[in-house]
């Protein structure tokens, strides 16, 4: 569905996508992750031809981009990062609108629009004002948007970005939908808990760079020990130099919160029986501590 | 590599058009209630309140002379708002233009659009003033209709104009000097109020490549029937301008855009 091979771009002298390359296949939802200014969104921009690279080769639902990136588009849907829903129409006129710049016929989008509400949960909404919106029913008209031409491959920048709990489980759900429906999502995200539930592979990029690809699983597997137990509290600091590592394979003190990562974790809770003043957190490892180990904990801004 | 400029002719603009008319025909009546009304208030106050005090202007009344200017006036300002503050609230605040850009349509389309939609809008307030024209009995007969397809240039001209000063806005605020440069010194050196006979010779010589003269010269013979020194050569500049004005815009949206 997607093929992208050695992509560069610079921005006035500095490199921010540098030789990035990877395939997406039909069906496959797949998450592109990085912290700010990893050149996740640079990169999807290539791919649909909106920003111009400076080296690579593109593929999109089997065309050239940049050079038959119209077409390509017209097979594929965009779920931008920023609302960019049209504030002057009602929600079924918004999709209407939107489906004439595929050039669909009339009676077609009539057709599609009342499913496309149902898909959204915004049956009641047709002939709603969106200002008259919440945050969650615009993120879902704009994923609407994204499937008036029914498109087999669907761009996804940060989806959930902002909306809170509830919110987002409707979207994750109708992402889920998408995808049973054998379409390819191709996703960028700053939520690892996201990508874990719906990627079935991610990559993840930093500094313009792609530094890890595989099933959240098996990327987590293979990077970081099962176990984390985090510590906090008084004396946290001579704990995590004088015992944790006793117990843990590694463990990363930043700020007053000791990291211990352990193949077994109930030593280390065991020896913590002795440290009244410290508290723990003992969970087993996610994509997050990947996510950390593999970029920092840095901030980038 | 970017996306081939103009990959084929086609009328994908014409989907930006129609948006911009949907949107536009739910606030018709406001809309056209502020296009018509500001140059029918300068038409009869200006006409009938100073015309009383002026002598005849290259034979005319004055308000006969005043109301040729004031249909190119009317078609200039309306260009010009549309393609600087509308225009600009769709490439930025809005976003409207990146959403159709993720639909297959290029810059170049999104540009088209915008720029025949705000002539269109020229064209209307033109209409606007030669109705009330009619009314107030300044003009007679079919000839007068002659004058719409040269508002519709005068529009192609100052949206080609206007989009490029859009192109290149990061506010607003970058429009006022626009206005205060380009367009209001512009209304006074072409002969829209009175005739440029009456300005030194340099600031004539200024007015004569200004768009709005050829307008207004092409209007007045249109409307009122006088003598017309350079018919073909006014089309031509006003043709110009709106070549021009259209293609440079169409480049720096697109660098903008597709960055």
């Amino acid at each position: 569905m997607l093929q992208v091979a050695e992509l560069r771009k610079s921005y006035s002298g500095t490199e921010v996508v540098r030789g990035v390359s990877f395939a997406v296949a039909a069906g496959e939802c797949y998450g592109l992750l990085g912290p700010n200014g990893a050149g996740k969104t640079t990169t999807l921009r290539c791919c649909l031809g909106l920003t111009a690279s400076d080296g690579g080769h593109i593929s999109l639902a089997g065309l050239p981009v940049p050079a038959a990136a119209r077409a390509a588009r017209a097979r594929t849907g965009v779920c931008p990062q920023f609302d960019n829903l049209d504030p002057d129409f009602t929600v079924a006129e918004n999709l209407v609108v939107y489906g004439r710049y595929f050039g669909i016929p009339r009676d077609l989008m009539r057709e599609r629009v009342p499913r496309l509400l149902e898909f959204a949960g915004l049956e009641d909404k047709a002939a709603a004002r969106l200002d008259a919106l919440s945050g969650g029913m615009k993120r879902r008209l704009t994923l609407a948007r994204a499937l008036v031409n029914d498109p087999q491959i669907i761009f996804l920048d940060e989806p959930t970005t902002g909306l809170d709990p509830q919110a987002r489980h409707l979207i994750w759900d109708r992402l889920k939908s998408l995808t049973a429906s054998g379409r390819t999502l191709i996703l960028t995200t700053h939520f690892m808990d996201e990508a874990e539930r719906l990627c079935h592979r991610v990559a993840i990029m930093d500094r313009g760079a792609m530094i890890a690809e595989d099933a959240p699983r098996r990327l987590i597997g293979a990077q970081i020990e099962p176990h984390v137990v985090e510590i906090y509290g008084e004396g946290v600091r001579e704990f995590a130099r004088d015992t944790a590592p006793r117990y843990a394979q590694r463990v990363e003190l930043t700020g007053e919160t000791a990291f211990c990562y352990c193949r077994d974790a109930a030593p280390l809770l065991e020896s913590l029986q002795a440290h009244s003043a410290l508290r723990a957190l003992s969970r087993a490892a996610n994509l997050e501590d990947v996510f950390i180990k593999l970029t920092g904990r840095d901030i980038r801004d | 590599m970017t996306e081939p400029l103009i990959e084929r002719c086609g009328l994908r603009y014409l989907h930006v058009v129609g948006r911009n008319f949907l949107v536009w025909r739910k606030l018709m009546y406001a809309s056209m209630l502020g296009n018509m009304a500001d140059p029918m208030i300068y038409l009869v106050g200006l006409g009938f309140g100073l015309g009383g005090f002026m002598p005849a202007i290259e034979g005319m009344r004055y308000i006969n002379f005043l109301a040729g200017g004031m249909l190119c006036y009317s078609a200039m300002n309306s260009a010009t708002f549309e393609a600087l503050y509308s225009a600009f609230s769709r490439l930025k605040i809005q976003r409207t233009w990146e959403g159709i850009m993720h639909a297959p349509m290029t810059a170049a389309d999104v540009v088209l659009g915008e720029w025949i939609w705000a002539a269109l809008k020229a064209t209307l307030s033109g209409a606007a003033m030669l109705i009330a024209m009619y009314l107030l009995g300044l003009v007679h007969g079919l000839r007068p209709l002659a004058v719409m397809p040269v508002v519709l240039l005068i529009g192609l001209a100052f949206s080609g104009l206007g989009l490029i000063m859009t192109a290149l806005a990061k506010s607003y605020e970058f429009f006022i000097f626009y206005f205060t440069l380009v367009i209001t010194p512009m209304m006074f050196l072409s002969g829209v109020f009175y005739p440029r006979s009456a300005l030194p010779p340099v600031v004539q010589a200024i007015g004569a490549v200004l768009p709005l003269t050829h307008g207004a010269d092409l209007a007045r013979g249109l409307t009122l029937g006088t003598p017309m020194a350079h018919p073909l050569l006014d089309v031509l500049v006003l043709a110009g301008y709106a070549t021009c004005g259209v293609s440079v815009s169409v480049l720096l949206i697109r660098r903008r855009l597709l960055k």
